[in-house]
């Protein structure tokens, strides 16, 4: 399989304060890693600095995506190449009808790759593929980007738009907090249905939970800005069991 | 939607540029520079006026030599020499076009350029996306070309320049010209009576609902002129027009000023929807040259029931003056003021309306966008009145500022005064910047900056965008987009 990402002795601080403090993860096509690790480890940190946020400056290492240098493309670029970010707190847009912002939104990407742009029309029929492959209405696109949304609705809407815009690399930074079970199934199976070999998933996380519903091939776990431990599937169930104790000795 | 794209698409084009900015070599008519009776006599001889308008324009000039520029808006600007502007330039021709044929063919050429189909063929082509637009084209001081002339006046309705509707209709200009705007309304208003040029008369007769949108296209061309212009639109008893006006210049060091005059009157059960696309040149960056936007508009719903809605976007100009206004005069009349305005680099506009509710019932709403960038300073100034006699009036105030960059200011000056006591008068205000969080969403779905701003604003505006005609929110949105660009980052 061939590599997609690898990370090199990250550093990277935020307002002068440095978060990550060397972190080393090498991601091949086809793989879910979950990211795991106690509150203000490093794991948003880590997610934001992969999609190129402002003010998430790379004080040392290297990040190469697909063979290019993740870190010397801007965050457009990074995201109409295939690197996708679920946020945490998906963002309002105020009066951006949902359709208009994920056509733009996808016409971007597909113009990147080479591939016509797609009408009202066309895109219509994507969208309505995308969806009942997500058992998803589509009726969130029609509203305004997230605003008003529940907490659910919010999540639910990344899934979608991660679907339609068909990313290679998914960054999904704790698509799992705020979600009732049902919110949880549904957006696992999102998650799930978008797996496959030419692709590969990073899930931040703070709980196994969502990991019962999307099985990790590696579990890592984050602390104090460095991955501490790294193992299987099994390695979530042991900090379910046990908590951070074992790594942060604080966390106890 | 696609017009975000296009948006892109025409920042790529015009490389960021004023893209209205180039100027039509043709051979024009210029009255000399300054302001004196003689010239005000030379304005009404070359329109071949009657005796009586040249007199109400004397009395405006002697009234004008003694009122005073008004100095309370939030905009600064050094002193006009008002005689050191040419009060007339128009094209030269033999007579009058009787048709679109006889147009100078330089002319049709500019508006070509400005994306105003003349030709009626043109427009039956789709040039705008839409057959149904009529077109009055006011280059400098006279109106050169309308187009669907003929079909409009199958129904009774009459559209044309104002020098030609006083020859045609001296009886209706008569009676309702000054009659909402009166002659000593303020210093910009009584300067246009004195010396106003051309621009659009309409009439509506009863019961006529206009089947098309009528469109008048400002274009100033002429070095060291003033654009006066003069429009007045009068939809008779259950009759409904909608009527948009589009402006721009030719982009020049030297500021030049635009004091237009704008009456509307609405009769009984009469509605008058009133769209603006202002994008007279800026300035530049560092704030020189640009068009001085000095303009009174007024509508009286004299009517029961009538409606004036007015939806301006302001996108151009060096510093803008303006309050499109609503006098509810007849009961159960409404007025509606949505409004969206920009300034980035040195712009200043004041701008806001007044709501002046004198019939029972009646009702006002007021939606208004503010958008300042780079230097800009944007000013609301509203004016909510509820008189004595005005059982039950409301009113619904908006304001809404959004703040680019730490250089610009955003400013909201209402007013209220209500001397009734079943008046319900609500007033919500916001002033907000574009916040990283949204721009960074915008980027990692694929965005490039200037996409995620144009998407951000026009979201921003979509309550008011959302009242233009549909041929033309396109081209407003387009508009916004290319506004702002380079605002962030």
């Amino acid at each position: 399989m061939t590599t997609m990402l690898e990370i090199k002795n990250l550093h990277a601080a935020v307002d002068g304060k440095e978060i990550l403090k060397g972190i080393d993860l090498t991601v091949k096509a086809g793989e879910v890693h979950a990211i795991m690790g106690p509150n203000g480890s490093g794991k948003s940190t880590l997610a934001y600095v992969l999609a190129g946020r402002a003010g998430y400056e790379v004080t040392e290492g290297s990040v190469s995506y697909d063979g290019k240098d993740l870190l010397e493309m801007s965050a457009d670029e990074r995201a109409r190449d295939g690197v996708f970010l679920g946020f945490q707190y998906p963002v309002e847009l105020p009066g951006v009808n949902g359709m208009t912002f994920l056509r733009t939104a996808a016409n971007a990407v597909r113009k990147h790759r080479g591939l016509k742009e797609l009408d009202g029309i066309d895109f219509l029929k994507l969208l309505r593929q995308k969806a009942s492959l997500l058992e998803m209405d589509d009726g969130l696109l029609k509203r305004a980007v997230n605003v008003g949304f529940s907490g659910g609705e919010k999540k639910r809407n990344e899934i979608a738009q991660m679907a339609v815009l068909d990313p290679h690399l998914m960054v999904l930074d704790e698509t799992d907090s705020g979600l009732d079970i049902d919110a949880l199934k549904v957006v696992s199976k999102g998650i799930n249905a978008l797996r496959g070999p030419d692709k590969a998933t990073v899930l931040v996380t703070h709980y196994q939970r969502l990991l019962s519903y999307v099985e990790p091939d590696f579990v890592h776990i984050l602390a104090r800005g460095k991955i501490v431990a790294s193992g299987g599937k099994e390695l979530a169930l042991e900090l379910e069991r046990d908590g951070y104790v074992n790594y942060v000795p604080e966390a106890a | 939607m696609a017009a975000t794209t296009e948006t892109q698409q025409a920042l790529k084009d015009i490389g960021g540029d004023y893209k209205h900015g180039f100027v039509t070599d043709i051979e024009m008519d210029v009255a000399p520079k300054g302001l004196d009776e003689a010239v005000i006599r030379m304005i009404s001889a070359k329109k071949l006026e009657p005796e009586w308008l040249l007199d109400w324009r004397l009395e405006a000039f002697r009234k004008w030599g003694k009122e005073e520029e008004p100095e309370w808006a939030k905009v600064h600007y050094p002193a006009i020499d008002f005689q050191d502007i040419h009060y007339y330039a128009a094209p030269k021709k033999k007579d009058g076009p009787k048709s679109l044929d006889e147009v100078d063919p330089e002319l049709l050429e500019t508006y070509a350029k400005l994306g105003i189909p003349l030709r009626e063929q043109e427009v039956l082509a789709g040039v705008m996306g839409s057959p149904n637009i009529a077109v009055d084209a006011v280059f400098d001081s006279v109106s050169v070309a309308t187009t669907y002339k003929k079909k409009l006046e199958e129904m009774g309705i009459i559209f044309g320049s104002f020098s030609e509707a006083v020859k045609t209709h001296p009886e209706l200009i008569r009676k309702y010209l000054g009659s909402v705007v009166p002659v000593s309304d303020n210093f910009y208003a009584t300067l246009n009576s004195a010396v106003f040029t051309d621009g659009t008369f309409v009439y509506v007769p009863k019961g006529v609902r206009c089947p098309m949108e009528l469109s008048t296209y400002f274009r100033i061309n002429t070095k060291e002129t003033g654009q006066f212009e003069r429009t007045l639109i009068i939809a008779d008893e259950g009759s409904y027009v909608s009527y948009l006006e589009g402006c721009t210049a030719p982009m020049r060091d030297e500021n030049q000023l635009h004091a237009a005059v704008v009456e509307l009157i609405a009769l009984d059960n009469a509605e008058i929807k009133y769209s603006t696309v202002q994008n007279w040149y800026p300035g530049d960056k560092n704030g020189k040259g640009g068009i001085y936007n000095f303009v009174t508009k007024r509508g009286a719903c004299r009517g029961v029931n009538s409606k004036i809605s007015w939806t301006q976007v302001e996108t151009g100009s060096a510093i803008t003056w303006k309050y499109p206004s609503c006098i509810l005069q007849g009961d159960n009349s409404q007025g509606e003021f949505y409004s969206v305005a920009i300034t980035n680099n040195m712009q200043q506009a004041d701008t806001g309306t007044k709501m002046i509710h004198i019939g029972k019932n009646t009702r006002s709403r007021i939606i208004s966008k503010g958008i300042s960038a780079g230097r800009g300073q944007n000013t609301y100034r509203g004016l909510v009145r509820v008189m004595a006699g005005a059982e039950n009036a409301r009113n619904y105030t908006q304001c809404d500022s959004l703040l680019m960059g730490d250089k610009c200011g955003a400013h909201t000056v209402p007013y209220i005064e209500v001397k009734n006591p079943s008046a319900q008068i609500e007033h919500e205000a916001t002033t907000s910047k574009i916040s990283e969080d949204q721009l960074f969403y915008c980027l990692q779905r694929g965005l490039t900056q200037e996409e995620a701003v144009a998407m951000i604003v026009n979201g921003f505006c979509k309550e008011v965008m959302q009242n233009l005609p549909m041929e033309f929110a396109v081209e407003a949105q387009k508009l916004l987009g290319i506004s702002l660009e380079g605002s962030v980052g």
